[in-house]
């Protein structure tokens, strides 16, 4: 029987709005153990997790580490009494070298004097005792995604923490970077750490975790063991139903091009080619799916499409004119909308209600103004719609969108942009960070409105699964260029995919055929 | 132009330069951990008018400088409590000291002198003296410029160390820089944000003061009314220009040192006061656009640089 190191047991927490959050949630993690935590978004996951971290408290519950009941009163206190956190957000500070964010707050030197060196030091040595491969002297604001959270892996590590919290982890990182993780991750358990992993990725838990806790609003509705663990069990238990993964596809009708990518190269400022010379189109009417590794050039055909960068040579051209010259706003006036990868930058302003963030690109729409007035009545008509159609859970419209879980925030940005009267949808990473309840729901949105209004979607994603699901049409890119194109999903599969996305295979011009 | 008329310029404009040197590195202290600091007017205001009383009363130089400093960081701390505890907007608070402070030390003295404008035969104020260089004040031309200044113009160069030492080499440095960029980060380790801002406004005060004294105590030796006259919004706007860097924003103080010396100088030949009365400003400006567009090109180019070096770190990693 493996070690206890820590038990939450009886935790219930209400918020300040009268709202709550967590409902005697009691679960345990064993020595050695990656313990998964489940549920929809807004299910009270990381609330829980913030009381275990000593973020927020809680009304009633304790906690026990190492079999003793503790009091966290505070993140430091939770460090040392041996709990760490990684958070979704990285708090890290971008202009100091990893080493000093590393030793932050326990600074290294006799006296006042910081001794940098030994911080360099000490750096190197976690990173080889736990096989966290960083650079000490690199600016935290220079490294990738990846690299960042392996610099708060060790800033948790090298305190002395056993129970380490990973709030959706994945969420960030390339495929690639998952692997090397869950190596990482595994070497931990092996030397007895516990590991709390949250993760709306089905296939990344069974793969990783050894058991299972299931929340549903602030309530414990599950525990699986890893022989129980698949996809059909979780995500029952997550959602409350059956969750319809498979979904009837109808045939497209492809009407006209309306989108129309052509000869687009872009340059960056360090002279890296990372698109280059790519042509193809969209038709009214059917999805296209553009996979590949992630890095390969299909953020920037994402950004440039949707004026956020400038393309260095080549045309894009929407409903029939040319996007050259102009700016964001134009763009999508021309009937563009956009689902942004990055939602807490691009997609919403944090501070301003659900209201005003569905609201805010409507204020010059004739539709709800009267002369310079706002047609208030349509308005608030519309927010209820939106609210309603999309399943936004929330208290009041009028809450602002930071107090919203991750994946109701994404709900939001959809709402609006489905709605925006364009009838061209880009949508990077879609369902990132969402429970598998709303992911089902965007997707069956993306095909109801292309297949019932005609509107084309450009689908870009590092979800293998969602782009061969979605697609009608799919678009491989490795390099900056298009690697290959499949017209008849039932033919393609993962390992299929896999070796045009690694560059192992490449189809000739006349194999991909018409781009459009 | 003679030789000499070029020497004595550019020691005017060192002389010039001194108190904005400091109020540069006040402002340094005060952005790298991640806010602005537009009460240097009120803490060199407060401090000028103290150190001359103090000094006069005790007869003792350091005594009155001490008392300076004092003054101060007392207002500082008072501010530092509006802002952090009560959470009144720290802008606006400075503002409201800075009005506060002009106004408080014309009361002062009229209350201990009678006088308004100043304090000239009522409180002789001791006076840093001038110090020679040796082996420097021998070197023709740099010696005529650089030795024989105020005792509190070679004190502001070792400041620029001492600031620089500060906030790159010891914890508390390396605290305030991480609060100056995440706050959130630094809480997340155990650093009290409010604890930092504060001790790092006290710092910036304490060296404030020292420009403030001398104003009242080394250039001249009376308090005169609202004698800063702006010095310490451009201190503030050289240290925001050279990126909050304590070398660099001492360099820009004695940059702006010139404009002034320039306006000096341009009175033999424009007799146009209202021209004249503007002229260090509309040089500032121009320099300041001048500096700002070079300093951007340079970060530009310096991030591509390390972007660069990061990218093919990475890939000889993989
Ligand atoms: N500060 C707050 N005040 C009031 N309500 C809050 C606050 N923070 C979160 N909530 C609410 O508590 C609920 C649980 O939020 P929590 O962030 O724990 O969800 P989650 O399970 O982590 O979801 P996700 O998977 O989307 O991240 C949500 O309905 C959210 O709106
Ligand atoms: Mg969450």
């Amino acid at each position: 029987m493996a070690k206890e190191l820590l038990k939450m047991e009886g935790i219930t927490k209400i918020y300040g709005n009268g709202f709550m959050a967590n409902k005697d949630i009691t679960f345990t993690v064993n020595e050695g153990e990656i313990h998964a935590l489940l549920g929809e978004n807004g299910a009270g996951k990381t609330t829980l997790m913030k009381i275990l971290f000593g973020l927020e408290n809680c009304q009633q519950g304790k906690i026990y580490l190492n079999g003793q009941e503790a009091h966290i009163e505070n993140p430091l206190d939770a460090i040392a009494k041996g709990v760490g956190m990684v958070h979704q957000h990285f708090m890290l500070v971008p202009n100091l070298s990893v080493a000093e964010n590393v030793v932050l707050g326990i600074e290294p030197g006799p006296g006042q004097i910081f001794d940098k060196k030994t911080a360099v030091r000490m750096t190197e040595e976690a990173s080889e005792k736990f096989q966290l491969k960083v650079d000490p002297n690199a600016l935290v604001r220079d490294i990738s995604v990846g690299l960042k959270q392996k610099v708060e892996l060790l800033k948790a590590l090298i305190r002395g923490v056993k129970v380490l919290i990973l709030d959706e982890p994945t969420a960030v990182l390339t495929p690639q970077e998952v692997r090397e993780l869950f190596v990482q991750l595994k070497t931990l358990r092996e030397n007895g750490y516990g590991i709390i992993f949250i993760s709306h990725k089905l296939d990344e838990v069974m793969e990783l975790c050894d058991s299972a806790t299931i929340l549903r609003h602030g309530r414990v509705t599950g525990f699986v063991k890893k022989e129980e663990m698949n996809e059909i069990v979780l995500s029952k238990l997550i959602v409350g139903r059956d969750v319809v993964s498979t979904m009837e596809k109808k045939e497209s009708t492809a009407g006209d091009t309306v989108l129309k990518v052509r000869n687009v190269t872009y340059v960056d400022d360090i002279g890296k080619k990372l698109v280059d010379d790519v042509s193809f189109g969209v038709r009214a009417g059917e999805i296209v799916g553009i996979a590949g590794v992630e890095g390969n050039g299909q953020n920037e055909i994402s950004e440039i499409i949707t004026g956020l960068l400038h393309m260095t040579k080549g045309t894009v051209s929407i409903n029939g004119k040319e996007t050259t010259g102009l700016n964001i706003s134009q763009i999508r006036k021309l009937g563009l909308a956009h689902i942004s990868e990055d939602r807490m930058t691009y997609g919403c302003a944090q501070d301003m209600s659900i209201y005003d963030n569905l609201s805010s690109i409507y204020l010059d729409n004739p539709k709800f103004t009267k002369g310079v007035f706002v047609n208030q009545k349509a308005l608030n008509q519309y927010v209820k719609d939106c609210i309603e159609e999309f399943e936004i859970a929330c208290d009041s419209e009028k809450s602002p969108i930071r107090m919203l879980s991750g994946g109701n925030i994404q709900k939001v940005i959809v709402a609006r942009e489905f709605t925006s009267g364009a009838n061209i949808i880009i949508a990077n990473q879609p369902t990132r960070g969402i429970d598998v309840g709303t992911a089902s729901l965007i997707h069956r949105l993306l095909q109801k409105y292309t297949r019932e209004k005609g509107f084309a979607v450009l689908l870009i994603s590092s979800d293998l699964n969602e782009v061969m699901n979605l697609s009608d049409r799919l678009l491989i890119m490795r390099d900056g260029k298009i690697a290959a194109q499949f017209t008849d999903m039932k033919k393609v599969n993962d390992e299929l995919m896999g070796e045009y996305m690694l560059g192992i295979k490449k189809m000739t011009e006349e194999e991909r055929g018409d781009l459009h | 132009m003679s030789l000499e008329y070029i020497e004595t310029f550019l020691f005017t404009a060192v002389r010039i330069a001194t108190p904005i040197m400091y109020v540069a590195l006040c402002s340094t202290i005060a952005l790298q951990g991640g806010l602005t600091n537009m009460a240097a007017e009120s803490m060199m205001l407060i401090s000028a008018i103290t150190g001359v009383i103090f000094s006069a009363i005790s007869q003792n130089l350091l005594i009155g400088i001490l008392a300076g400093m004092m003054s101060s960081i007392l207002i500082t701390l008072f501010l530092c409590f509006a802002a952090f505890v009560m959470k009144v907007d720290l802008y606006l608070m400075s503002i409201a000291l800075n009005t506060a402070m002009s106004g408080a030390t014309i009361y002062i003295m009229y209350v201990l002198t009678g006088n308004k404008a100043n304090t000239a035969g009522y409180f002789a104020s001791l006076q840093m003296p001038n110090i020679q260089i040796p082996i420097i004040k021998d070197i023709p031309i740099i010696g005529n410029i650089l030795s024989g200044h105020n005792g509190f113009t070679y004190l502001a160069i070792i400041m620029i160390f001492v600031v620089w030492f500060i906030i790159f080499r010891t914890k508390l440095g390396l605290r305030i820089r991480a609060v100056g960029q995440n706050p959130q980060a630094a809480e997340s380790v155990g650093i009290n944000p409010s604890k930092i801002y504060t001790i790092s406004f006290v710092m910036a005060s304490a060296i404030a003061s020292l420009g403030g004294m001398f104003l009242s105590m080394g250039y001249q030796n009376m308090f005169i009314r609202d004698m800063t006259g702006g010095k310490g919004f451009i201190g503030m706007a050289a240290a925001t220009i050279a990126g909050a860097s304590p070398v660099g924003s001492a360099l820009l103080a004695v940059v702006f040192g010139v404009a002034d010396a320039v306006t000096h100088y341009s009175k033999l030949y424009i007799t146009d006061a209202q021209f004249l009365s503007a002229m260090p400003y509309i040089i500032t400006t121009v320099l300041l656009f001048i500096l700002s567009y070079i300093r951007l090109k340079n970060s530009e180019h310096d991030m591509r640089k390390r972007k660069a070096a990061a990218l093919k770190a990475h890939e000889e990693n993989v």
